[in-house]
């Protein structure tokens, strides 16, 4: 595999599926900090066949867990410390996750209210289905902007 | 604190005691007429349904409460621009209670979330109305004994019916209740109904003609079909009659139907059949205020024990 170095302190999210490693970059406010990231894009997976990660050298605290969990709560968080992995974490689906996404019903009270949070709640385990807290419309695409 | 937003927030066992209540307050309505002494009901109303506003008025004013409030956007702070949250903040330094009506889907949740004082769902767009599906439960309950064991026919604008949508949800927590859906193919029950109905077992046919059926219904619920929501004029004139309930369809009828009808009507059941003693539509409106006046009192906390006092 690729290798882009070491990282001494941050995070590496492994078995992203291909082509999402841009959204999930965004998603995550990475554009925002200062700090060294690398995307990798389809590296070769036994697991999944082609799969996208991202390293990131950073406070782990940063990570929102949340946000990685709706978009895809199969990814793996590597947390890197003193150059090693000292913990794997598993994802979960978030109960509740605000300004990920946006309400698209145009009849929702959000469509007037611009200062309102988009907040959707998870209504339903097993088929993954978030609702606008407010209109209760369903979250089309979970990485939908 | 408990707010009302969808007919769904209350349990099954919820929604008897409320409806226990609602009973009470019409047999001996004089018990009732002090128990909201001092407090007041805020109609915050964005968008004007004098029918719904004037139900909850008269619930409090028949509770020996007081009512404040706006009945329409251009008269309130919304004109402007205050957002529905500062709007209740301020409302909760006013009143004891506020029913919200408002053309966005969600706007009395956002409230609900910033209030200080419990807050009813008095409409919003075409996403709940939830006092007008108690409407609906009470005045079953009360006429028909029961909310199971029934055949009730849905009759009309089934595809934009947001009250007939919400009622059949409700009803699907009861049992034994077969639906009857009568509509215009262009006007058929959604999707996303029919498998709400076929994941819970629910008995159900779609039919085009009222007359077809008629006779097989406990309850005939009756909406309107509008002439806008056809393609075109011909087939508007061509289907209407069939939805429009007359003297000579109920005449096919059991003895013991009741035709229910979230009012106003224009012209779907015509007045000859008004003094049916079927036609329970006015009735159903009546039971609209006991209902709010159960529903207030719940929210207040002032339900409580109330009727078990009545049995001493
Ligand atoms: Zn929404």
């Amino acid at each position: 595999m690729l290798n882009v170095g070491k990282i001494e302190e941050g995070f590496v999210l492994d078995h992203i599926k291909a082509g999402q490693s841009l959204d999930i970059y965004h998603k995550l406010n990475l554009d925002k900090l200062d700090c060294t990231v690398a995307i990798i894009k389809n590296a070769k997976s036994n697991k999944m066949g082609k799969k996208d990660l991202l390293k990131v050298e950073c406070d782990v605290e940063m990570l929102d867990l949340d946000v990685l969990g709706f978009i895809d709560h199969s990814i793996t968080v590597n947390v890197i410390k003193g150059g090693e992995i000292i913990e794997k974490k598993s994802l979960k689906l978030p109960k509740q996750i605000t300004n990920v996404i946006k309400c698209k019903n145009p009849r929702c009270i959000t469509s007037i209210e611009q200062e309102l949070p988009h907040i959707f709640v998870l209504t339903d385990e097993k088929s993954e289905t978030y609702r606008c807290k407010y209109c209760e419309e369903k979250a089309v695409k979970r990485w939908d902007i | 604190m408990r707010h009302l937003m969808s007919p769904l927030d209350f349990s099954t066992g919820e929604l008897d005691r409320l409806f226990d209540l609602a009973n009470d307050i019409e047999k001996n309505m004089d018990k009732y007429a002090h128990v909201c002494d001092g407090k007041k009901l805020a109609t915050c109303f964005y968008e004007p349904s004098t029918r719904t506003r004037l139900s909850f008025e008269a619930a409090m004013l028949n509770l020996g409460g007081n009512v404040l409030g706006f009945s329409e956007a251009s008269s309130s702070s919304a004109a402007k621009g205050e957002s529905v949250s500062d709007t209740i903040r301020v409302i909760s330094c006013y009143a004891d209670i506020c029913a919200m009506r408002h053309p966005k889907e969600g706007a009395p949740m956002v409230a609900a979330t910033h209030s200080l004082i419990p807050v009813i769902n008095a409409g919003d767009g075409g996403h709940q109305h939830p006092t007008q599906t108690l409407t609906d439960l009470l005045t079953i309950r009360s006429l028909n004994g029961s909310l199971s064991d029934f055949t009730i026919g849905l009759c009309g604008d089934l595809k934009f019916g947001r009250t007939v949508h919400s009622l059949i949800r409700a009803l699907l927590r009861y049992e034994n209740i077969k639906f009857v859906f009568i509509s215009p193919e262009e006007l058929r029950i959604p999707d996303y109904i029919i498998t709400e109905l076929k994941e819970k077992n629910a008995e159900f046919e779609e039919v085009t003609k009222l007359e077809d059926v008629i006779g097989t219904l406990d309850i005939l619920y009756m909406t309107r079909v509008q002439r806008e929501r056809f393609f075109n004029e011909e087939d508007y004139i061509r289907l209407k009659d069939f939805y429009i309930l007359n003297k000579a369809k109920l005449a096919l009828a059991k003895e013991t139907m009741m035709v229910l009808h979230p009012l106003p009507r224009v012209n779907e059941i015509s007045v000859e059949v008004d003094n049916d003693k079927r036609a329970a539509y006015f009735k159903q409106a009546q039971y609209g205020v006991y209902v709010r006046m159960a529903l207030i009192m719940t929210l207040l906390g002032l339900a409580d024990g109330v009727l078990e006092n009545n049995d001493r």
